[in-house]
């Protein structure tokens, strides 16, 4: 049997979800013996054209032309599986959906005339059907290699959608809004990350975008119970899963109010 | 990709630059054996960062500039943090400097020997990948995959995981390690420390086109310190000033015709940073080792081949393995893990040495901390410059290759820079006018 093609994207982004397939230093040569690498640029100066029965998307939508080109990589892709914030969320770079990107633009460019983008930078999934969505500002590289395993093997990928917290419990870690009253994400942030923050003495910045079913109001409460003014309120929602809902309107009421 | 458009027209054209981090192209077309024109474009969409960084605080800095390259993150971190502590007094000293320090080593360890072995060697060995590669070369590609980890162990040991880490802030850091921590690290160094000598001499040992090109080279230069955060802008064509300076001989240029924001030395033109620049500007900060070592793979105290970048760049990976080493060995825990501050209202600056050359950072913050204006500069756009006039001589120089050679010599002379072009924020997609 043929193995099965692998194809790597990129949008607006960073690179570093991408490159967590190469941070997997111990499992990288496993990995490309089990899949073909066909499309990997970042990689690879190889090019063989799709169809591809893995595809794996990174990058917001921030352009005409990646409008379209993202509709022509959903047409040859089997399993479309977007990772990283930009892609599931619209990134950081979504902060100019609030903004005038003409201003943006001026600001950032001396000619302005010669940029081509759209007024904003939205998730894969606006746009195209999406087969699973991995989460985090980076992903974490253990979960990818989850998701493609569970691709190979025909399953669901075990990925939990529960919050932060659940992990410091497990971690072993004192809650830091509770013991030191530090301002937190993590009791509206998916797990995934290993609940690192809280673990270095910091609260959550909610790099793994909102838990299913977030009470985000509540935790709002508790943040201004801590003495942080609406102001910072709006900007700690407003990181790299701004525009995911629960972050983005929770961020829009206190914006009104700030 | 490449086709002879008339007999005596050569048009090369890549549409998507592979091996290099982020989205860029290249183009040439060469004439009755006249280079006409060589483009290095860039088509990475903007992503806005200076503007959506006005009305953050200035404790987001590090956070959020960090998102702007997955594979430099700690350069962000630093040159973003010491911008920012320029503005409120702070200075970081004794064991909070070093762990800056080693930090760094970790980046440049796994940045250098992620370029090295996984994007830039299949070029000079022929092959499309460094997976490619590993079906005839599976022990030197093992052995470098486990000498990049070693740069990233100490990345998520300091920082909690090696792409975008949490723990640098400014003034300091959130959390200290114990010694016994940075400890564990040290078996895995001390091997590292023969396997980069090792991946010094394979790469010495490639086969290098006779090119020198006459760079001005710009780096961050310290009086006792082979450099990482800290010193003076200096090239060889007589630039010396302080980090602050860099407006005043620097200037970012928006090219109609390249349609690219590029940065130039003012009056004067392109500058090349990076690895070659950081070596021939601060050779006699090596140490003897890594001095030894570049001796016997037969470089002298300067480099002007582009394509010996790989060479320098191993080179560059022994001192951070020994450097990292000596930074352990000295570290003793501080009492606390970060200087206090009083926010205040102040323009900073802050130029560091991220693997592929010096990036610039530059903010204005108002009385309560939220910034006002922001301006980062990063390695790639300061270099694009130069690396067009690179592409261009190569090309002089290659003429007598067959097309898809030539395509792929062109291809290499980019990736000999290490480009960074998601950091590129003002770069764009070049627009060729063909008349």
């Amino acid at each position: 049997m043929s193995k099965p093609k692998l194809g790597v994207f990129k949008f607006a982004s960073c690179d570093g979800c991408q490159l967590s397939l190469l941070d997997c230093e111990d499992e990288l040569l496993t990995v490309a013996g089990a899949i073909q690498i066909a499309f990997f640029p970042e990689a690879s100066r190889e090019y063989v054209e799709g169809p591809y029965d893995l595809t794996l998307v990174e990058g917001s939508i921030t352009t005409p032309h990646d409008l379209e080109a993202i509709k022509e990589i959903r047409a040859q892709s089997k399993f479309l599986v977007t990772i990283g914030a930009c892609a599931t969320a619209g990134g950081i770079q979504a902060l100019r959906n609030w903004k005038d990107v003409t201003e943006f633009t001026r600001y950032v460019y001396a000619h302005p005339e010669y940029i081509s983008t759209l007024e904003t930078s939205t998730p894969v999934a606006d746009h195209v059907a999406v087969d699973f969505e991995l989460r985090g500002c980076p992903i974490n590289k253990w979960q990818l290699v989850e998701v493609v395993n569970a691709f190979l093997h025909n399953r669901k990928p075990n990925i939990p959608t529960y919050s932060v917290c659940v992990e410091c419990k497990r971690r072993g870690t004192a809650c830091v809004m509770v013991a030191q009253g530090i301002p937190c994400l993590g009791p509206v942030t998916q797990a995934g990350c290993g609940a690192l923050c809280p673990a270095y003495n910091r609260g959550c910045y909610g790099c793994f975008g909102p838990m299913e079913s977030p009470n985000v109001p509540s935790l709002g409460e508790w943040w201004r119970s801590l003495g942080v003014d609406d102001r910072d309120l709006v900007n700690a929602l407003r990181g790299f899963n701004a525009y995911a809902e629960p972050f983005r309107e929770a961020s829009d009421v206190y914006a009104q109010q700030a | 990709m490449s086709t002879p458009s008339k007999p005596e027209t050569r048009a090369i054209s890549v549409d998507y630059l592979a091996r290099v981090e982020g989205e860029g192209n290249l183009k040439a077309r060469v004439r009755d054996g006249k280079v006409e024109i060589v483009e290095f474009g860039i088509f990475e969409p903007p992503r806005f960062y200076e503007a959506f960084m006005r009305g953050r605080r200035f404790g987001d800095a590090p956070d959020i500039t960090a998102r702007i390259c997955g594979i430099c993150p700690i350069a962000y971190q630093m040159s973003s943090a010491h911008a920012m502590e320029s503005i409120f007094g702070v200075k970081m000293e004794g064991a909070l400097r070093d762990l800056r320090r080693l930090i760094y080593c970790g980046e440049w360890i796994e940045s250098h020997v992620l370029h090295a072995f996984m994007l830039h060697l299949p070029d000079f060995l022929g092959y499309q990948s460094a997976i490619h590669m590993a079906a005839d070369h599976r022990d030197a590609v093992e052995k470098a995959l486990k000498l990049k980890k070693v740069g990233n162990d100490i990345v998520t040991l300091l920082g909690g995981r090696e792409i975008h880490p949490i723990n640098v802030k400014v003034g300091g850091w959130y959390k200290v390690p114990a010694k016994k921590d940075l400890e564990a690290l040290v078996p895995d160094l001390e091997w590292a420390l023969d396997a980069a000598t090792w991946a010094v001499e394979f790469t010495a040992g490639l086969p290098f086109p006779e090119i020198e090109q006459d760079f001005e080279y710009v780096s961050v230069s310290h009086p006792d310190e082979y450099p990482f955060n800290e010193g003076r802008l200096v090239s060889n064509k007589g630039i010396d000033v302080p980090v602050s300076g860099w407006n005043d001989v620097f200037e970012e240029v928006h090219v109609a015709r390249s349609n690219a924001l590029q940065s130039k030395v003012r009056e004067r033109g392109s500058y090349h940073c990076g690895p070659l620049a950081r070596y021939t500007l601060n050779f006699e900060k090596l140490s003897p080792r890594v001095q030894q070592a570049a001796s016997k793979a037969g470089l002298g105290p300067t480099c002007f081949n582009p394509f010996q970048s790989i060479v320098v760049r191993c080179l560059e990976t022994l001192h951070s393995v020994e450097e990292a080493l000596r930074l352990i060995e000295a570290y003793q825990a501080p009492a606390r893990p970060d200087v206090p501050f009083e926010v205040k209202a102040g323009e900073g600056h802050g130029a560091s040495e991220a693997p592929r050359g010096m990036l610039y950072h530059r903010y204005r913050l108002d009385d309560e901390g939220y910034i006002l204006d922001a301006q980062i500069c990063p390695p790639t756009a300061q270099s694009q410059m130069s690396i067009e006039d690179d592409l261009r001589r190569v090309l002089e120089a290659s003429l007598d290759l067959p097309d898809d050679e030539l395509q792929w010599r062109l291809e290499q002379t980019v990736r000999n820079y290490d480009p960074c072009i998601s950091c590129a924020t003002h770069f764009l997609k070049v627009e060729i006018d063909r008349g």
